[in-house]
Formats: structure tokens, C-alpha cells, sequence
């Protein structure tokens, strides 16, 4: 072995075993777990495990809890993906304009959520959105709109939650947003102007182009982001009302660590998991045909 | 959410909803951190140990997850040895999997060790940079291998390279690492929630979560709460932003 070699080996020995102890183990242990009835009873004592195959995936797939967690995952994921990336999108555009002032400031403005916790910034939320003496209430309220009782109705909680999670990863979005704006060619945007093309055509073919990796990346991250939602609702909604905010992963934390059922857990983490990388798939090769990566 | 937070008992929840408190009351703070007098009992939150807590849990994260990740980032960047290059392939690819998958089995794990509720396995995860030892290597990149040939034509010692020549160019990349890593296990909350049992040992999120399933409806003093726990870490973000911001874009954004 060279001096070289030892030298790299000192250096990445330590935290390549922690990832294989921490990260890799656990993920193939996880595979181990899907197909056995780990319970509490397991957690006493080993000999009460038993092999069960595809058990826990049959059982899901008869579990409305999951299926109604699953839905409201995809829900999430719907509607919060085009409204995260929009909005940030939008406001990377307005910020880019040369016309706008105190450019630093918004931006540090907007990114400010982004840092910090999300148990912390719920229970502003929470405030804002209460029905009887909430701000956003009180603004609907000047224009007209009865108080909506955003956290306690099954049919605005998820709404709600989206309004409180765009808010808040809004920011990362669009400080990368704005780094891919400035990328864009401007004597290529100057042509356009003088060739006379609108403020939609000179967005369509000549900025978006210029972005289009960006944006198919932030999408991504955006739906393995809004995939693995939990915090949010736990401390918003507790799941509720009416199991209406339940996700994936909050399903699979309660099923695990509520009711210790680990080989259930599992099996949903791994299904987690699949859909996240088949999402991921799909859209790189949907960029790969528009020739975007 | 500030000026709420210094509300008296009850004001918040006025109609139409004030934003300024009609008088200034430290009150809430002084039950959140100190104590509170319940049913005859004085009864104390544990807000101030918690923020002692997530502070610890922070740094020696951080520290410890920088010890670990910036020279396994730079060998992987500059020095040659065998299987580096599947090794690199290996570490990209893990990449896709969700921490969450983990996350189960790890618990067991470390049930059977002994270090559920404690420090140790909070921290324990974290350190498994994967993110961070890529962040390095690429910013390694860009340093010169005739620097680092030069010096070795001078006789310098390998880890006498690494630590004076390397890491003073590094240190930018350093400071922004660090920023993620403090901020990050600071706000990290599902992990937490799961290996810690015993409130004594709550980080902040944790602990605030907690306050407010028994006291949603106490607007003001939740609000001290979010103050108590945004403040310090906007405080960091503010003073450094110039960091965070860079490094946020030399990690995501690659032509």
C-alpha cells in the first residue's frame, strides 16, 4: 500500500463505516423486517417472529388507513409541487427584474423560513389560521368570507397545511431558481426583445430553455420532499380531523413507534421508497425527452 | 409572532386580532422558561434545558460531522486509491434512498446496543454525511493538484499536506458545511421525537411540540415558544446567510 493510499484510507475509513452502521445496514435490515410480523411481542423476545412473506404488504393493501395516508400523500404532492414551484419561480422572476429594489433583503426575507423549525413556525401558523381570532380569517373576513375553520374542516386541512408548506420551502426553491435566472444568455434575451417577442414569449423560449434543468431538478427534490411530509401535520393536525392529513410517513411513524408493529412500518418506509424512485424515473426520462438533462 | 409573544394572558385571542400587545408583558416568557404556578405547584416546562440540549446535540454534531466528512471529502477528491471510484459511484447512488426507510431498523439497532434516549443516538445518524463528504470533494476539485503535487515533492507528510495546506483553502467550504450541519440537526425533529423518551433529554422542537398538545390554546405563550426557538438560529442564519446561500447553490446547481 502506498503512503497515498493509506493516508485516504485514515481519512474516509471513519465515516464510510458509519454510513455502512447507520444508513446501509438498516436500509438492507429494513428489507429483512417488510417480510416478518415484528410486533411488540418481537420486541420481548425473538422467538416470537415469524416469517410472513408478502404478509404486511397484503395487509396493507386491506388497511383503508393506508390507502386514505396514501391518498392524502398524493394530494399533498399534487397540488403542492406546481404551488411551490410556481410561486418561487414567480418570485425568483419579479426578483430578477432590474426594476426591483432592496433585491438583498427580499431575498433574505423570503429564504428566512426556509432555517428555521418547523414546530416553530406551525405554531405561528396555527395562530394565523385559527377560525375564531386568526389573521388569515380576519383577511377574509374584510372581503367578505365567513370565518373557515382551516384546521378543523377535513375539507380545508389539507389546503391549509400546503398554504404553511409552501410558505415555508419557498425560499430554497427560489435562491436556486435565481441562480439558474442568471445563467440565462442576455444577449439572447436582448434579440428576443428587439425581435419583438412578449414577456410570455421571451419566458417560453428563451428563459425556460435556459432553466429547464433547474426546474425539472427542483421538482424532484419538491416531490421526494412533499413524499416524506410528517412534521407538518403531526404538529398542525395531529393527522386529523378526521384522518384527513394523514400521510405516509406519518402513517408509518404511528404504526411503527405507536403501536411498535416494525414489520409493518417497514414495509411502508420500502413502499415510501419505491414510489419516490419511480416518480424520480419518470421525470428524468421526461426531461431526457425534452432534452433538458 | 413577537409582539404576540409579550401579550397578557388571553389578549390574542381578541376579535378583531390586535397587533400590538395593550401592555408589555414579560409573563410568558417568564412561564415558559422559569415556571409556572398549576393547582397549588410550581411546574416547570424544561424549555431551558432543551434549548441547552439542542445546543449540545448541535454542536457536537457539527463538530464531530466535520472531523469525519471533510478529510474523507478531500481523499476522495485528490488522493488516488484503489476502488475509490466505486466507492464514489456507491455513495451517489445512496443517495436515493429516503433516511426514513433507515430509520426503523437503526432504532432496533440501537436498542440493542443501549443508546435509545440518548445523545449518542441522536447524533449517531447524522454523522453519516453522505451529502456533506460530496460537497467537499467537489469544492476539493477545484484546487490545483500541482499545489498539493508540489508539496509532496518537498517532502511534506500526507496529513502535513491535508492540514496545512488543504484546509486553510477550505475553510469557506467549512464554515458553510457547518452552517447546514448546525442548522439542520437544530431543526431536525422526526428523529428526535423517536429516540428520545425521557423529557430530560427533549431537544427544543421536541420539547415545543410537546407544550403545544397541552396548550394550543395558550396563543401567547406558544408564541414565545417559536420565538424562543427561531431566534437563535435566524440570529446564526442572518450573520452568515452570505455562507448558506453560496453553498446551497455550489451544492444543487450544476449546469
Amino acid at each position: 500500500m502506498t503512503r497515498q493510499e493509506r493516508t485516504a484510507w485514515l481519512f474516509t475509513a471513519p465515516v464510510l463505516t458509519i454510513i455502512v452502521l447507520v444508513f446501509i445496514l438498516p436500509t438492507l435490515l429494513a428489507l429483512a423486517l417488510s417480510v416478518t410480523d415484528y410486533s411488540v411481542y418481537a420486541l420481548a423476545s425473538w422467538s416470537n417472529l415469524s416469517f410472513i412473506g408478502l404478509g404486511n404488504f397484503t395487509a396493507l393493501l386491506t388497511t383503508p388507513l393506508f390507502w386514505r395516508a396514501l391518498g392524502n400523500t398524493l394530494l399533498f404532492a399534487l397540488f403542492g409541487v406546481p404551488m411551490a414551484v410556481g410561486t418561487s419561480l414567480l418570485a425568483a422572476l419579479l426578483l430578477n427584474e432590474a426594476t426591483v429594489r432592496w433585491k438583498p433583503l427580499w431575498r433574505v426575507a423570503l429564504f428566512a423560513p426556509y432555517v428555521t423549525s418547523v414546530v416553530a413556525t406551525a405554531v405561528v401558523w396555527r395562530y394565523v389560521l385559527n377560525t375564531r381570532y386568526g389573521l388569515l380569517n380576519y383577511a377574509l373576513g374584510a372581503v367578505g368570507i365567513g370565518p373557515v375553520d382551516w384546521l378543523g374542516n377535513p375539507h380545508t386541512a389539507i389546503p391549509a397545511i400546503l398554504l404553511f408548506v409552501t410558505w415555508k420551502i419557498f425560499g430554497y426553491n427560489m435562491i436556486v431558481f435565481t441562480a439558474a435566472l442568471a445563467a440565462v444568455p442576455a444577449d439572447l434575451m436582448e434579440a428576443a426583445r428587439l425581435d419583438g417577442a412578449s414577456a410570455w414569449e421571451r419566458f417560453r423560449h428563451v428563459t425556460l430553455p435556459a432553466i429547464g434543468p433547474t426546474l425539472l431538478l427542483a421538482a424532484v427534490l419538491s416531490i421526494a420532499g412533499f413524499f416524506q411530509l410528517f412534521a407538518e401535520p403531526y404538529v398542525m393536525t395531529m393527522g386529523g380531523p378526521s384522518q384527513s392529513t394523514v400521510t405516509v410517513l406519518y402513517f408509518m411513524f404511528n404504526e411503527g413507534f405507536q403501536w411498535w408493529n416494525l414489520g409493518l412500518a417497514s414495509a411502508v418506509a420500502l413502499i415510501l421508497f419505491v414510489l419516490t424512485l419511480a416518480v424520480t424515473l419518470v421525470q428524468t426520462r421526461l426531461g431526457r425527452r425534452y432534452e433538458w438533462l | 409572532m413577537v409582539t404576540v409573544s409579550f401579550m397578557p394572558r388571553g389578549e390574542s385571542s381578541h376579535f378583531p386580532p390586535p397587533f400590538w400587545p395593550s401592555r408589555w408583558s414579560w409573563e410568558n416568557y417568564y412561564e415558559l422558561l422559569v415556571r409556572r404556578y398549576i393547582d397549588g405547584a410550581w411546574f416547570d416546562y424544561r424549555v431551558l434545558p432543551a434549548l441547552w440540549n439542542s445546543l449540545f446535540v448541535a454542536a457536537a454534531s457539527t463538530l464531530l460531522g466535520l472531523l469525519l466528512t471533510v478529510p474523507a471529502g478531500y481523499a476522495f477528491a485528490k488522493l488516488e486509491f484503489r476502488g475509490r471510484a466505486a466507492l464514489l459511484r456507491a455513495l451517489i447512488g445512496s443517495l436515493v434512498i429516503p433516511g426514513q426507510v433507515a430509520m426503523l431498523p437503526l432504532f432496533l439497532m440501537l436498542k440493542q446496543v443501549g443508546l435509545v434516549n440518548s445523545y449518542a443516538g441522536v447524533i449517531l445518524p447524522s454523522l453519516a454525511g453522505i451529502f456533506a463528504v460530496l460537497f467537499v470533494r467537489q469544492a476539493t476539485l477545484a484546487i490545483p493538484d500541482e499545489m498539493v503535487d508540489a508539496a509532496r515533492l518537498d517532502g511534506a507528510s500526507e496529513i502535513r499536506i491535508f492540514v496545512s495546506i488543504i484546509l486553510p483553502l477550505l475553510a469557506p467550504v467549512t464554515a458553510t458545511l457547518s452552517l447546514f450541519m448546525f442548522l439542520g440537526s437544530w431543526n431536525d425533529f422526526l428523529w428526535p421525537l423517536i429516540v428520545l423518551a425521557d423529557q430530560h433529554r427533549f431537544t427544543l422542537p421536541v420539547a415545543i411540540a410537546g407544550i403545544g398538545r397541552e396548550h394550543a390554546a395558550d396563543g401567547e405563550l406558544m408564541m414565545a415558544a417559536a420565538v424562543v426557538t427561531t431566534l437563535p438560529v435566524l440570529t446564526v442564519f442572518l450573520a452568515l446567510q452570505r455562507y448558506y446561500i453560496t453553498g446551497l447553490l455550489g451544492g444543487s446547481v450544476k449546469g
